[in-house]
């Protein structure tokens, strides 16, 4: 539980910077995702990619509220795409998908980076 | 031919991806619902509730990790995770009741919970099993529990040693939780982990110390979630308690009626 077994690249587009997550992430990613995130700098938005995700456990959804009260603290959106839909079930369970929104597309996450 | 192994190989890998996450997860819920409440328990601010995570509660967010180390040769992180899900309630302080569920501690199941508060009150809500695997598990609060998060327990090997630990992700549910938690409630919720694990450890026979970590991850409060006293389970359950002479006199009444 402790190894980070998760990759997370940052590509800035705009205002946006987006994190590609692939791999499992559990609570040994927090040092990754936490690099990620200081990559990300002063965007706007930060939008995370689950496309390649292989998986999460209940560790990386708490890394996940940890990384939103970051982002709120900077005045910054928090932005998924690319959920699965058990992974969407999850973040209705959990509530996250209360304060992070989730769209369909990268297109769209940029989209609403772009209006916000 | 090669191709079409590819193939196979990346469907087997989706589907026990599938698998592992149909099996490790609760499912999807809108409102919790006890099933079967076990006999002495109280079922009081669980059914028809939402749960509610760190995003939803009112307080200042606070991750407090509780550890114990064992060594590795006493217990495997995977046989402790078998025994904490199987015994969890026997580890609970005295004084505290957890109602597990008859199925044990499984994925989208609902656990009952009585406990005493300072000043003898009695407090009765519950948790969701949010996730359960071989080397972890973690439980959910409903609207109402004195605070909105979860609480994973996970073992893990460092070292030569099995590191058992708690760690809570919490915010107050409420204005009167978190002066409550301020007034003395941190205090009290880290002698029970620490008696928590302190349990577990000597169940396997070890003496251990245990090592607390508090962080505060969000020292503001989300004032536009006050009105979660609403679903207070203090106050529900103070009322509930205030009741219990007035539900015992109907009861006599309608019992002498029918005697009639």
């Amino acid at each position: 539980m402790t190894d980070a077994t998760a990759t997370f690249d940052v590509r800035r587009h705009g205002p946006a910077s987006v994190v590609d997550i692939r791999g499992d992430v559990t609570a040994g990613s927090e040092d990754v995702l936490m690099s990620a995130y200081a990559a990300a700098g002063d965007a706007e938005a930060i939008v995370l990619n689950f496309s390649d995700l292989s998986y999460m456990n209940s560790g990386g959804i708490g890394l996940l509220v940890t990384l939103l009260v970051r982002a709120n603290r900077r005045s910054q959106q928090l932005m998924a795409y690319g959920l699965s839909d058990h992974y969407r079930q999850i973040f209705e369970l959990t509530r996250l998908d209360e304060a992070v929104s989730i769209h369909d597309s990268e297109q769209s996450a940029l989209n609403a980076a772009d209006a916000g | 031919m090669d191709g079409m192994d590819d193939r196979t190989v990346e469907n087997t890998r989706e589907k026990q991806v599938a698998a592992r996450d149909a099996t490790y997860w609760a499912k999807a819920v809108s409102r919790l619902n006890v099933s079967n409440v076990p006999e002495g328990a109280i079922n009081l601010n669980v059914t028809g509730k939402r749960l509610a995570g760190p995003i939803q509660g009112f307080g200042k967010m606070w991750q407090k990790t509780y550890q114990v180390s064992l060594p590795r040769e006493r217990v495997s992180p995977m046989d402790l995770i078998a025994t904490w899900k199987q015994r969890f309630p026997d580890f609970w302080p005295e004084g505290n009741s957890f109602y597990a569920p008859l199925t044990g501690i499984e994925p989208g199941e609902v656990a009952l919970l009585n406990m005493t508060l300072p000043g003898k009150m009695k407090l009765s809500t519950g948790v969701m099993v949010l996730y359960a695997d071989e080397e972890s598990f973690t439980l959910m609060t409903p609207q109402g529990h004195m605070f909105a998060g979860w609480i994973t327990f996970s073992a893990t090997e460092v070292d030569g040693q099995t590191v058992a630990q708690a760690q809570v992700l919490m915010r107050a549910s409420d204005p009167i939780f978190e002066l409550g938690l301020t007034l003395g409630g941190h205090r009290q919720e880290d002698r029970f982990w620490n008696q928590t694990l302190t349990a577990v450890a000597d169940h396997f026979g070890e003496f251990a110390e245990v090592d607390t970590q508090v962080v505060c991850v969000d020292k503001r409060r989300q004032w536009s979630r006050w009105s979660n006293v609403w679903h207070s389970s203090a106050i529900r359950s103070t009322g509930y308690m205030m009741g219990a002479p007035v539900r015992a006199l109907r009861g006599l009444t309608r019992r002498s009626r029918v005697v009639r």
